[in-house]
This record gives C-alpha cells, sequence and structure tokens, in this order.
C-alpha cells in the first residue's frame, strides 16, 4: 500500500523533521517500500507463535531502589545548544490558549 | 426542559513513594530543588543509555491495584508513547499501553461503587517555564528535568462519577487508601496526586455518552470541585443554545475561576505506540504479589466502619480518624491502653488532627483518663498535650509540676465569681437587659482569674448568682 505525500508529511510533522520541496515523494517511496516488504512478512502463518515484543530471552528484571549520583547541573548542560540559569533553553514553547 | 446528568471519569497520575526514578538511579527531588540537578545520561535520553525499572515504584503500583481489587495479569510491558515536546527530551514518554500493570478494579465512595479501568505505571515529564514578550512575541521556553523519568502511576477509572461532589470524595478517597497503604505521601500540592476528570453530560435517562472533555491544572481537592461545576454549566449552555462540546483538554485557571480550551494544532493526538524494546517485559512473580497482599493493612472504608461499629463513633469522626493511619492508629493503641473511646475521638479530632501533632498512645491514654475523671480542664489538657509532645514527659509530671486540677466546688468559686460579678456592672447590666452573649464575658473573666475552674460548674455559678 503507498504511502501518499499528505501521510509522509504528517510523519515528518510528528518527527518535526523539515522536508524539502520534493523529498516528499522520495520518501513516499522509500516508505512504501518498508510497508510493502512488511506486508509480505504478513502472509506468513503465525498463528501458533505467541507474540513477541522482545527478542532477548530476559523477563522481570527489576532495580532495587537505590539512588545513585547525578550529574552536575554544569554536566547536564554540557551539551545544551542554549541555556540560561541553570535551565535548558528552548525556542517559544507556547501553550494556546 | 428535560435534566442533564453529569458523567465523570477521572484519570489521577499519583507519585509512588521511591528514593530514585522510574527507570534511572536520580534521586527523586523535592519541588524547590535548583533546575537540572537530579538528572542523569538516563533520564536526559542520551543516545547509548538504558533504562532500568525501579522494583520500588512495581511494588507501589502492585499495592495500589490490590487495595483498588484490580487484577494484576501474568504478562505485563512498558511502551514507548512517541511526542516531541521538551518537557521529554527522549522525544517518548514510557508508559503502559495495552497490558497496564493491572486492570478491572473497584473503590467504593459513600456506597457508590466506582470501576477501576487500569492501573499502570509509567515516568513522569520535565517542567516548563514559559517566559516571553507579548509585544515583540519573543517567547522561549525553559526546562527543567529534576522531574522527568519520575515515577507515575496512572489510575483511570471508569465514567461511574455523577457529580463534582462525588468527584472530589472519589480522589480524597484513592488519596486515604494511598497513603493508608503507604504507596505515595499523595500530596496534591507537591505534585505527588494530580486528577484530571474528564467530564461530559447527557440527559437524564439516556445511556449514550456526551462529548468530553478532560481537565487539566487542578491542584487541589477545592479546584477539582469547582472545575467540574464550571465545566459542567459551560456545556450545558453549549448544548442548550444549539452549541456543540468539542472533545478537548481544558485547564483550569484558579484565578479566572474558569476552565480554557488548550487544543494546539501541532499536538495532534497521534502516539505511535510500541513496545519498548529497551526494557525486558515483566511476569510479576505471583508468590511476591500474595505477599504484598497479604502484607496490606486494614483499608480505610473498613477501619471507618469498624470505628463507628465497635467504638461507636460519628460517622464524622470515624471519617476524620480513619482518613490518616497515623491517626487512626494513634486512637486505636490509645484506647487499646484504656483511653475513654469517645472522648478521646473528640479529643484527637479537635486537638490532634487540625495540628499534626502526635503524642505517645500511652500518655494520650493518661491524659484522656485525668480528663475523663474531671481532674483538670480541657484547656489544661490541652496544655499538657502539646507540653508532653514537646518535651516528651508523661502528662501526669507536667500536670502536677503545674498544679494544674478543675474545681468543680461551687464554693470553692462563689467567691472568684462575685469578684467578677463586681468588677464587670456593664456586662452583668448587659445581661440583665436580654443580652445573652454578655455571659460569656463574664466567663472568661472568671476563667482569667480561675483557669482551674470546670466551666460548667462556673457558668452555672454564674447564671446562679445573676438570679
Amino acid at each position: 500500500m503507498p504511502l501518499s505525500k499528505d501521510e509522509v508529511r504528517h510523519v515528518a510533522m510528528l518527527a518535526r523533521l523539515g522536508l524539502e520541496p520534493g523529498e516528499e515523494d522520495f520518501y513516499a517511496g522509500q516508505l512504501s517500500g518498508i510497508l510493502e516488504h512488511i506486508d509480505r512478512l504478513q502472509q506468513l502463518d503465525t498463528e501458533d507463535i505467541p507474540p513477541t515484543a522482545q527478542v532477548v530471552e530476559i523477563a522481570s528484571r527489576l532495580r532495587e531502589d537505590e539512588p545513585r549520583p547525578c550529574l552536575s547541573q554544569e554536566e547536564a548542560l554540557a551539551n545544551a545548544p542554549a541555556a540560561v540559569d541553570g535551565f535548558f533553553r528552548v525556542p517559544s514553547i507556547q501553550e494556546e490558549t | 426542559m428535560a435534566d442533564w446528568e453529569t458523567v465523570i471519569g477521572m484519570e489521577v497520575h499519583v507519585q509512588p513513594k521511591t528514593r530514585s526514578k522510574m527507570f534511572c538511579g536520580c534521586s527523586v527531588a523535592d519541588v524547590n530543588e535548583p533546575p537540572n540537578t537530579h538528572v542523569c545520561e538516563i533520564c536526559l535520553g542520551l543516545p547509548g543509555t538504558l533504562p532500568a525499572i525501579n522494583r520500588a515504584a512495581v511494588e507501589a503500583c502492585i499495592k495500589t491495584a490490590l487495595a483498588l481489587r484490580c487484577e494484576i495479569p501474568r504478562h505485563t510491558k512498558f511502551d514507548r508513547k512517541n511526542y516531541m515536546y521538551p518537557d521529554l527530551p527522549k522525544g517518548y514518554q514510557i508508559s503502559q499501553y495495552d497490558l497496564p500493570m493491572s486492570v478491572n478494579g473497584l473503590l467504593e465512595v459513600d456506597g457508590r461503587k466506582v470501576r477501576i479501568r487500569r492501573v499502570h505505571l509509567e515516568e513522569d515529564t520535565g517542567k516548563l517555564v514559559h517566559a516571553g514578550d507579548k509585544l515583540h512575541k519573543a517567547w522561549e521556553s525553559y526546562v527543567d528535568l529534576n522531574r522527568a523519568g519520575v515515577p507515575l502511576m496512572e489510575i483511570v477509572s471508569e465514567p461511574d462519577l455523577r457529580s463534582a461532589d462525588e468527584a472530589r470524595d472519589y480522589a480524597i478517597e484513592l488519596r486515604t487508601v494511598l497513603r493508608a497503604i503507604g504507596a505515595s505521601e499523595a500530596d496534591m500540592e507537591k505534585g505527588q496526586l494530580r486528577a484530571e476528570p474528564n467530564v461530559s453530560i447527557r440527559r437524564a435517562g439516556t445511556d449514550a455518552l456526551g462529548v468530553k472533555t478532560e481537565l487539566k491544572n487542578i491542584n487541589s481537592f477545592r479546584a477539582l470541585h469547582r472545575a467540574i461545576l464550571y465545566e459542567v454549566d459551560r456545556q450545558q449552555k453549549l448544548l442548550e443554545t444549539g452549541g456543540t462540546v468539542v472533545q478537548e483538554t481544558r485547564g483550569w485557571s484558579e484565578d479566572e475561576e474558569r476552565t480554557f480550551s488548550q487544543r494546539s494544532k501541532e499536538f495532534a493526538e497521534d502516539y505511535r505506540y510500541f513496545p519498548e524494546p529497551d526494557l525486558p517485559p515483566l511476569e510479576l512473580d505471583r508468590a511476591w504479589i500474595e505477599e504484598l497482599r497479604a502484607a496490606l493493612p486494614e483499608l480505610p472504608a473498613i477501619r471507618r466502619a469498624r470505628l463507628v461499629s465497635q467504638h461507636g463513633l460519628t460517622a464524622g469522626q470515624a471519617a476524620i480518624i480513619s482518613a490518616d493511619r497515623d491517626l487512626a492508629d494513634l486512637y486505636e493503641t490509645a484506647v487499646m491502653q484504656g483511653a475513654p473511646p469517645l472522648p478521646t475521638a473528640n479529643w484527637i479530632v479537635n486537638e490532634v488532627a487540625p495540628t499534626g501533632k502526635l503524642l505517645d498512645p500511652a500518655y494520650l491514654a493518661e491524659l484522656m483518663t485525668m480528663l475523663q475523671a474531671k481532674d483538670i480542664t480541657r484547656d489544661q489538657a490541652r496544655e499538657a498535650y502539646f507540653e508532653s509532645v514537646e518535651t516528651g514527659r508523661t502528662p501526669a509530671e507536667i500536670v502536677a509540676e503545674h498544679g494544674y486540677r478543675q474545681v468543680s466546688d461551687e464554693s470553692e468559686l462563689r467567691v472568684i465569681a462575685e469578684a467578677v460579678i463586681d468588677a464587670n456592672p456593664k456586662a452583668v447590666a448587659d445581661y440583665r437587659n436580654g443580652k445573652t452573649q454578655a455571659l460569656n464575658a463574664l466567663l472568661n473573666e472568671l476563667r482569667k482569674k480561675a483557669p482551674q475552674a470546670n466551666p460548667k460548674v462556673a457558668r452555672e455559678l454564674l447564671l446562679k448568682l445573676l438570679g
């Protein structure tokens, strides 16, 4: 099932990716190829196979509730493009009212 | 015009009592810690890190599920809820989607059975501070990730509540249960319990659900109540004037006492959930679950009923005392050690609950016995109570040291009463002219001069002398 240009734009928006003009078609083709591959996998008979969310055969591994040292504020902010007064600074996220 | 019926389902987020975050070892920060001081590579979402599930959070969630009479399925897992917003730097929140930790529970609130759809675990998000300049539209946001990754339980009810009162009482009962089982401190002011009601209305007698709105930014039980009342009224006016309710999230503004739309065009709900590949699924040990079930304390509703039937308390007294496990434990231990049940309940409701100052149960029993025997006045008992809390000395010692005693003998009080009457001609005249409250002024004067006076005897004596 080929992906429409609108769907590509929607997915790009959700991932906050900016697309150049013409890229919608390019990615629509690539992503459709992936979906077609999945469609082929769907044809397999998996009736007797339990759904798998994990390929590692480990279950129920829990961590004890013991605090460990955190990063310092300086370390935490070291890679931030912008910071102010100990906060990460990000552009204009203002909730609409 | 046919009546409307209000229909409310509740989503309540509760921070379980843990020392570290949900998926990393960062300590859980207090509210006023400096920003970004409780963060690490994992909760900052740096590449190459792996989350690990906090056992204490799982345990608190199981206990909550059990207290809410939920089923705990054999398999549960975490999922990614994808959305791009700076409050979670990973670009997704780890939550639970189709296989939550627990399902199908029940919480009874004043006789109404509220079905619990699910209780699941997830992580909290960071905090955004919006700053900017309206004139120049130069907005920016500041991000503090101390809360990002803090464990949260989400408790979702079915739409079984029918009024703002019921929704508030449900939230209060939930808090009481969470505190009683030690799953959370559930302090609303600290954001440890956040209630988000889903509100819709429908014509009375119909079954189909109306379009709902979800209310956020609610910081107190009072705000919860008022936000729902406002929202019901808003929806009713809309529908009665030919409008329609739009399904959306609305924020409650405490200052303006209204709800407002928080819709954001860019924030269309499209979370593309998928199983969290970095976390193993959970197959919870049934023996562990049974251990936790066996260790659950008596639940508040049951304790409340027992306080009424066993000790003869009023429903109101029982509600206040059982709302706090420490109060209830203090009460029952003191009574077991000989404290008279009713005066002690009265004492706890009026003196202990409002101050939160708890005395050793044996000392409380000792003090209540003295009060019951009329050896000391209530004011003296209060002084002795708080002094005992402060110093750790026994009430008997304190009473003896201060020479506290109650005088119920009229002849001992008569001289003082007569002096008070002589010294306050105006109050006496007022009283004789029918101003009955003037008696209280005289009584207060008398008690200033003779704190040991039995107030009831003193009052009767004054009445007699005023003739």
